[in-house]
């Protein structure tokens, strides 16, 4: 996979914006200052009379999508993942989530591989931060096919949707015909011995740790857990079943994220050993991006590392 | 407006002042104090002001109002009730297990609410962002939002304000209760917020000081915020907390606090007094 197409899922966001906001005229953007890095600058671009800025006031700016809501229109708010989910926490959950309305949150340069600006930038708490706040739904793409896709299935959804996007160029994994759907993972290939359930730039790793794995005759399952609530539990339960050890990944706290609700799940209805691979619990600091995510051990030698020792091997 | 028409607000804001005082008697809590300083003006919005229709409450066209003091919903569910949203036999159903009538405003559980509400400083957000809908939609429909002089200390209700100047809101009217008391005492003492019509001034809105208890006033300045264009309106509204109930009158203690049986039937007959004496009984 060396010579992989790599796209930032905050491109494909503007993008996607872009694409829906010429079929559907009730759509709005909303950011807060950032619009150049959060690329909601695309849709602004093509469509400037829906696109407020809000100034650097995240907190208002959440609010006022969710005011907007109201009147028929279907905002997408944007900003870093820090300030959208951490700043304006109570603002999601007090007036969008507890009126249930339909505010689509649009939260780029999530993670540690924000990379240079450093820890005040990098989050890792928002997929916990999300989903403690009842009928939210919390997604983070893989790529950008998926990261598209996903833009016009919360469009579609009428309902909260938290979406976290990143900032590095990842590789591209998906055929453009692939289907989406909320709260379903996707099995991106099939395995025996251990299944490892990612999400975000996670999943391209995983793929890789599986290929590297086969050679020591690890049979590795890989599932793109992109719905991390509603999680879906079906797909979880299958796979921790059929291989009996689970290895969770993702560019997020080891506390709150994808791997808490995997193991949520299957303590409850299918006791099953899993490690969590995720940042464990603490700051990131300045640095390239991809220097950090192999410092932080988010990396498919982290993953191949975990999984041989997991394995007995 | 008519001298038969104002009297016939002084009686309705009369009754949603006793509404009040019968939904926190029957919630056994609930904020008493700032729902009876903005009686007239929830009078005067919902029986005078407002392009609204109790059959429909989510009438895409209408004039929507946004609680963003929320706590004191005693009073806007009094207002709601006497206008026909819900039956005022409902309203001492407060804040009980089993009843729509949430502590503080819900949207999606009681007819009439336009936005839920209750956490200070979000209510005006959200009401600038319907201002903003609405005018971008080309709705003629207005938006009022009623905040406490406390709740000004919220940093976001600058926030909001700035954008509402920003974009132009000349839909939306900010109202500010001035009744000078918050939970631990005089604003000015907790954090003064003073002086309120200069920053509001200063950060592009049309302002007015009125009487809040006066229907003339609140009717004039009212007017004058409809016929402003290219500027978003404030009204600083001087009121006083608890008023027309003797023992609540400038009591900061009446904030968030409910009468007891006792006192309920003291504040019901000082109301029932001034109500006889408007009807000439």
């Amino acid at each position: 996979m060396a010579d992989v197409k790599k796209i930032a899922t905050r491109d494909s966001y503007g993008n996607a914006l872009k694409e829906l906001g010429a079929q559907h005229d009730n759509l709005v953007v909303l950011d807060a200052d950032l619009a150049g890095a959060t690329k909601t600058g695309i849709f602004l671009k093509a469509y400037p009379d829906r696109h407020f800025d809000c100034g650097i006031a995240e907190a208002n700016m959440i609010c006022v999508a969710a005011g907007m809501s109201t009147t028929g229109l279907v905002p997408f708010a944007s900003s870093f993942a820090m300030f959208a989910a951490g700043r304006a926490y109570e603002q999601v959950r007090n007036s969008i989530g507890y009126p249930h309305l339909n505010v689509k949150i649009g939260a780029t340069h999530g993670g540690i591989s924000v990379g240079e600006d450093g820890a005040s930038h990098q989050c890792c708490e928002d997929f916990g931060l999300m989903r403690t706040i009842p009928g939210m739904i919390v997604m983070s793409p893989a790529d950008d096919v998926e990261a598209k896709a996903m833009v016009k299935a919360a469009y579609e959804h009428v309902g909260p949707v938290y979406m976290r996007f990143g900032r590095a160029a990842v590789p591209v994994i998906h055929d453009e015909d692939y289907q989406f759907q909320i709260g379903k993972g996707e099995v991106v290939k099939d395995g025996s011995d251990v299944a490892i359930i990612a999400n975000g730039l996670m999943v391209y790793e995983a793929i890789v740790a599986a290929e590297e794995l086969q050679k020591d005759g690890i049979n590795a399952m890989v599932i793109n857990m992109a719905t991390i609530k509603p999680l879906d539990e079906e797909l979880v339960l299958e796979a921790a079943k059929k291989c009996g050890k689970v290895i969770t990944c993702e560019e997020h706290s080891i506390i709150g994220g994808l791997g808490e609700a995997v193991c949520g799940v299957l303590s409850e209805k299918l006791p099953t050993p899993v490690k969590r691979i995720g940042v464990n619990d603490e700051f990131g600091h300045s640095g390239p991006a991809a220097a950090l995510l192999k410092q932080f051990g988010l990396s498919a030698e982290h993953i191949v590392e975990v999984a041989k020792e997991f394995c007995g091997k | 407006m008519t001298p038969s028409e104002k009297k016939q607000l002084q009686i309705m804001a009369c009754k949603i002042r006793m509404g009040i005082i019968d939904a926190t008697h029957g919630a056994k809590a609930g904020h008493p104090g700032g729902s009876l300083s903005a009686a007239e003006m929830f009078t005067y919005l919902y029986f005078k002001e407002m392009n609204i229709d109790p059959a429909n409450p989510k009438w895409e066209d209408r004039d929507r109002f946004v609680l963003s003091k929320g706590h004191t919903a005693p009073g806007l569910y009094s207002a709601l009730a006497h206008r026909g949203f819900f039956p005022v036999e409902d309203l001492p159903t407060l804040r009980h297990i089993d009843s729509y009538l949430q502590g503080h405003p819900n949207m999606n559980s009681v007819p009439g609410v336009d936005m839920s509400t209750g956490s200070l400083g979000q209510g005006i957000s959200c009401a600038a962002g319907m201002a903003l809908g609405l005018k971008h939609q080309g709705k003629d429909a207005r938006v009022y939002t009623l905040l406490g002089d406390g709740e000004i200390q919220e940093g976001q209700v600058w926030e909001a304000m700035m954008l509402a100047s920003h974009y132009k809101l000349d839909n939306f009217v900010v109202i500010i209760d001035n009744n000078g008391l918050q939970i631990d005492g005089a604003i000015e003492k907790v954090m003064s917020p003073y002086p309120i019509g200069d920053k509001l001034a200063a950060f592009g809105f049309y302002v007015e000081h009125i009487d809040g208890h006066s229907f003339d006033q609140i009717e004039s300045a009212l007017n004058n915020a409809k016929a402003m264009k290219g500027q978003p309106s404030a009204i600083i509204m001087k009121t006083t907390k608890g008023k027309n109930v003797s023992f609540m009158e400038n009591n900061a203690g009446w904030h968030g606090k409910a009468p007891n049986d006792a006192e309920h039937e003291q504040a019901i007959g000082e109301l029932k007094a001034i109500l006889n004496e408007l009807e000439g009984k």
